[in-house]
């Protein structure tokens, strides 16, 4: 899959959860989910939930906590997707 | 017994604990009661004359038991007497169907949805003692222990 693909398909699955519309609809590799998108912790974690169930893959606590921003998200789906 | 353990680990007091007894505790889920006194603070003011426990009471009462003691349940590995749990409640969703009265019983039924990265989401009933539905709906929360004193 094409980095692309994988930020349309971020793009969607993170919608529900922002608060900031012009963030999202300038969302980039560099946009901060918390910073920029005004989302909370809770949900960022929902998010990753829905992350695991749209590439079918696990998210162990450590990257967990590196899944700050668009770039750092779409690095580990591609890590993920290459490794299994 | 592990019960009583955790009751003794919860963060509250009164007037504003409203746990009396957990009657089942496992990795998907709680049972748990609380009787409302005549003499809550809350009555005095909801309503004038006509005392009624107000919504975010039944609510509290749902993530006393459905949350937090499931979480400290969930955490009892890690948890000791200088670490205490942190927690936030982060969002509820929750519809009412029948008031509960002064000197009432409740009886709240919490099962887990999941519990990742801290976060703990559950699905809680609440009912009365003729058993009727009072109110039921999800609850997330966060909870860490924390490592300082």
């Amino acid at each position: 899959m094409t980095r692309e693909k994988l930020i349309t398909s971020l793009q969607k699955i993170v919608k529900p959860y922002i608060q900031d519309q012009i963030a999202f609809e300038n969302l980039n590799e560099e946009t901060d989910f918390i910073n920029d998108l005004k989302i909370n912790s809770a949900n960022l974690i929902d998010i990753i939930l829905d992350l695991e169930d749209e590439f079918d893959i696990e998210i162990d606590d450590e990257s967990m906590e590196n899944m700050l921003s668009v770039k750092s998200a779409i690095d580990i789906i591609e890590n993920k997707l290459a490794e299994s | 017994m592990i019960g009583k353990t955790i009751l003794e680990s919860l963060p509250y007091q009164p007037p504003f604990l409203f746990v009396d007894e957990l009657t089942k505790i496992t990795d998907n889920g709680v049972t748990g009661n609380y009787t409302f006194k005549e003499s809550e603070y809350f009555y005095r003011g909801h309503f004038k004359d006509y005392p009624v426990t107000p919504g975010v009471i039944l609510i509290e009462v749902m993530a006393q038991i459905g949350l937090v003691c499931l979480g400290i349940y969930l955490l009892r590995e890690k948890f000791s007497d200088i670490k205490k749990p942190q927690i936030a409640l982060t969002s509820n969703n929750i519809d009412f169907f029948l008031p509960v009265k002064p000197k009432q019983r409740v009886n709240v039924v919490s099962e887990k949805i999941y519990f990742r990265f801290n976060k703990l989401k559950c699905k809680v009933q609440l009912f009365n003692e003729k058993n009727q539905l009072v109110c039921k709906g999800d609850i997330s929360g966060m909870l860490k222990i924390n490592d300082k004193k």
